[in-house]
């Protein structure tokens, strides 16, 4: 074989990306199709119905038919949209969402002394994802942040009020939650120190089901992480850039056709996504719990496909039982509640760590001293909740206030403000 | 009345520089009002006009008559700066059938056909106001057991009524299940109603005279059967929404409205006595045997959004302890008046005597002739006070027709309810209204 490109890149390597990239693209569409069925059927079960039970065995083919539905109907355009970008939204929101696929390592024997990679025929090492990027979390982050850009333009470019309304609301959440969602990833690069996924799941394989590091975290970041997530991935009780019942569409209400098919697939795609993600920084990926390893990297594939379930299942259980927030309460979720709360807890994870290194050396012993910072860390922690719970407090009061006569009296209020009320009418 | 153009833009152009609460509240009170007085041809003209006198920084939204959360056909225009709803104006219309013009040219007997209609989530409220409008017209004195028969499937009703609306409360705050559970309830409720009337909605049941048929066998047992399996129920939409962090935080403190408002705007029903006014006609103005049994009217404290709920899903559990009560002391006896100028003669008696024949046919051809006058009746509603008003020239027709819609008069709190809330506000205020649009349009 000949280096005809720059040195180590053989012929070989370049068939093999491209396979490997044809198989993830083909996992994906399947993965998106049977999450539609998944999500469909678990919902219509959740509400005491059949779901989709026609086409195909157990209605599996549901997502197939509405897709070839979708092909055939009429794709309008608004006149009044902005048609180049119009058009090129959906790909946008599409391609980010297979994208961040490619980084997550989806099989492998991670059994002690492996590290989830196979020797192919080609004397090719190969793990099973598509790209194992060195940075891979922030390429993560990157293109998590770009799919909003497909959502915002989506809503922009339609002309029209509602998507309108509901690009602005994408465009805030999104710029909200990434920030919790980014804090919350840095406890697990601060434990695993790594940015790439496979060295993640590698570092947390090494500690067994008690190296999780949804477990080595402390949960925190872990529920952090999916609040977040669900609130990046618009998904039910975090679904305001599409609230059917406030935004007839949203986004995506002028669409028809098989843009709005692209929405609706990315959608899911990431979701699906999304789960793989938390598996793979909080779960340990396609590593097994309690040492129980089999049949090499298919077990693996299992594995990772038993824990990506539990948190689809998650997803679709939120959507199934929540109501929606509303905007306010979702700014105030994000920016005075999981901000604080991630940031905080880096700071305790970091100082421990600092202490068990024995850097601080305050104590004899580095017990002592992540004992010390523990409680330091801990009062300061909770002077700033005090503070922030005071704030909220004011601030809600004020919002309140600045209704006028919509706001409901507090106990404290009520003698107080009858004299007000009466002035007002 | 009528308004200068300036009118509504003078006072908030002095306000407009302060940002104090106080200021806020000064400059939006006269304005809310233009919204209400204006008429809807100029309410219409101002999606084409610029703003005056006001930052260009809001938008007009038509939310409906097409829209998911508008239950039916109402049309909102909202004025948004954001995501806030600063003025709105809803828009009525679009349903109307003429039905009290129809109602005109229909007998006293066809009638209830009519009305039934037009409250179509509590069908037998409008037949019963109508029959007890028309029976005070006759003075008509219906037998004891059609009282309770027309009492117990009203209670039923209203039940059935109650879950519809937690049903779409729970649909538009995008608690989708509980749409899914509300309908689940309320369909076991109509399948009673179907063994008796024979139709799910729609049922053209009490007619002026009593009701169109006997209870069937076994309907104590569905009752019975009903009235074990809704308590359950009720308390698991306790734990999935009353108790929900989400729930409580979307409806507490939303939609916010006094009891002076509420009075002015004549508002009744689940509405009026969330802001605490105590105001059930089945008590204070009892008809049928509401004086007969012993219930609770429950009232709210803070006329908010969640107050609305929470009185539904209680008088949801008030009738069932009423339905409880009509089980005992159901009388035997007829289920229409004796009066053979108003009864069609029993079947029976159509295949043994002519006379009998001929009159049947009379009855249902020509109608009964109402002496002359006029009377309005009300009842308490699922929504407020629902009355009819017939005034009578002696024919088989009523001369007119008019029904008060507790939904067309409760409308007219959205304007106030929704100032100042957040778009998702507007659709939770929108919701606990429960508006039905065919009583409203008529």
């Amino acid at each position: 074989m000949t280096n005809f490109l720059s040195d180590g890149v053989s012929a070989g390597d370049i068939v093999l990306a491209g396979i490997k990239a044809v198989i993830a693209f083909v996992i994906c569409l399947v993965a998106t199709m049977l999450m539609v069925w998944f999500e469909r059927k678990v919902v219509s079960r959740l509400q005491n119905r059949i779901g989709p039970n026609v086409t195909g065995p157990f209605g599996l083919l549901q997502t197939l038919a509405d897709g070839i539905k979708l092909f055939f109907k009429e794709d309008i355009i608004p006149s009044r949209s902005d048609r180049f970008v119009f058009q090129l939204a959906p790909y946008l929101s599409l391609v980010p969402a297979f994208l961040t696929f490619a980084i997550i390592p989806i099989a492998g024997d991670f059994s002690p002394g492996n590290d989830g990679t196979v020797t192919l025929p080609g004397g090719q090492v190969t793990g099973f994802q598509v790209a194992d990027v060195p940075a891979g979390i922030l390429f993560f982050l990157a293109m998590s942040s770009l799919g909003i850009y497909g959502i915002m333009l989506a809503g922009w470019s339609s002309g029209s009020k509602y998507p309108l309304l509901g690009s602005v609301r994408a465009t805030a959440q999104a710029i909200s939650y990434e920030a919790a969602l980014g804090l919350s990833l840095a406890s697990v690069i601060l434990v695993s120190g790594t940015l790439s996924t496979s060295g993640i799941v590698q570092a947390q394989a090494e500690g067994g089901f008690f190296g999780m590091n949804m477990i080595v975290t402390g949960f925190v970041p872990f529920f952090v992480f999916i609040v977040a997530g669900t609130a990046e991935l618009n998904r039910p009780p975090f679904d305001l850039v599409e609230a059917e019942q406030e935004l007839v569409g949203g986004f995506h209400t002028e669409y028809s056709s098989i843009r709005f098919a692209m929405f609706f697939l990315a959608e899911f795609m990431n979701t699906v996504t999304m789960g793989a993600i938390i598996v793979t920084l909080f779960m340990g990926g396609p590593s097994a719990w309690f040492g129980l390893y089999f049949l090499g990297w298919f077990g693996g594939f299992v594995w990772f496909f038993a824990k990506l379930l539990l948190f689809l299942f998650m997803f679709v259980w939120f959507r199934a039982t929540l109501p929606r927030l509303r905007y306010d309460q979702l700014m105030d979720l994000g920016w005075k509640l999981l901000i604080p709360i991630s940031l905080g807890w880096l700071l305790v994870l970091g100082g421990i760590r600092v202490a068990q290194n024995g850097d601080i050396g305050l104590f004899e012993s580095n017990t002592a001293d992540v004992i010390f910072v523990l409680a330091v860390s801990l009062a300061i922690m909770a002077i700033g909740a005090t503070l922030l719970q005071k704030a909220i407090t004011n601030s809600a009061q004020e919002r309140l206030a600045s209704r006028g006569l919509r706001s409901v009296p507090t106990q404290q209020d009520l003698a107080a403000s009858t004299t007000e009320q009466d002035g007002g009418h | 009345m009528t308004i200068t153009e300036s009118e509504p833009t003078t006072p908030e152009q002095e306000g407009s520089d302060a940002e104090t609460p106080l200021a806020g509240q000064l400059h939006k009170l006269p304005r809310r009002d233009a919204v209400l007085r204006m008429s809807e041809v100029r309410a219409a003209e101002m999606a084409n006009e610029p703003i005056v006198g006001e930052n260009d920084q809001t938008m007009l939204v038509n939310m409906g008559p097409a829209h998911p959360s508008t239950h039916g056909v109402l049309r909102l225009m909202l004025e948004m700066d954001g995501e806030t709803v600063r003025r709105s104006k809803p828009i009525v219309g679009y349903l109307h059938t003429g039905m009290e013009k129809t109602g005109e040219n229909l007998t006293y007997l066809q009638g209830p056909t009519n009305v039934t209609r037009m409250d179509y989530a509590s069908p037998l409220f409008t037949e019963m106001a109508f029959a007890l409008s028309v029976e005070k017209l006759i003075g008509l004195e219906i037998p004891e057991r059609a009282t309770w028969i027309r009492m117990l499937m009203c209670e039923m009703n209203r039940i059935s009524s109650h879950l519809l609306f937690m049903a779409t409360n729970g649909m538009d705050l995008g608690a989708v299940s509980m749409m899914i559970y509300g309908w689940r309830e309320r369909e076991e409720v109509l399948r009673f109603f179907e063994a008796v009337t024979g139709l799910r909605m729609n049922h053209n049941y009490i007619r002026p005279g009593g009701v169109a048929a006997d209870l069937p066998d076994g309907w104590r047992d569905s009752v019975l059967r009903l009235m074990e399996m809704l308590p359950p129920r009720l308390e698991e939409y306790d734990i999935l929404m009353t108790g929900q962090p989400i729930w409580r935080d979307r409806l507490q403190g939303v939609g916010t409205l006094t009891s002076d408002e509420a009075l002015a705007l004549s508002v009744t029903g689940p509405v009026l006595r969330s802001t605490g006014v105590a105001w059930d006609l089945r008590r204070d103005e009892p008809y049928l045997a509401y004086d007969q049994v012993d219930f609770d009217v429950v009232v709210g404290t803070y006329g908010d959004a969640f107050d609305r709920y929470a009185i539904r899903l209680a008088e949801i559990r008030e009738s069932i302890r009423i339905v409880g009560q009509i089980l005992e002391k159901m009388p035997k006896g007829d289920y229409r008046a004796g009066d053979a100028k108003v009864t069609p003669p029993p079947r029976a008696r159509i295949d043994e005597s002519m006379e009998a024949l001929i009159h049947h046919f009379k009855i249902f051809t020509e109608g009964f002739k109402v002496p002359e006058g006029e009377a309005y009746a009300a009842v308490e509603s699922p929504r407020g006070e629902l009355g009819v008003y017939i005034v009578s020239d002696g024919s088989s027709k009523p001369y007119r027709m008019h029904v008060r819609g507790p939904s067309f008069t409760n409308l007219q709190v959205l304007p106030h309810m929704m100032a100042d809330g957040l778009l998702a506000d507007a659709v939770a205020s929108i919701s606990s209204v429960d508006p039905i649009m065919g009583e409203v349009d008529r």
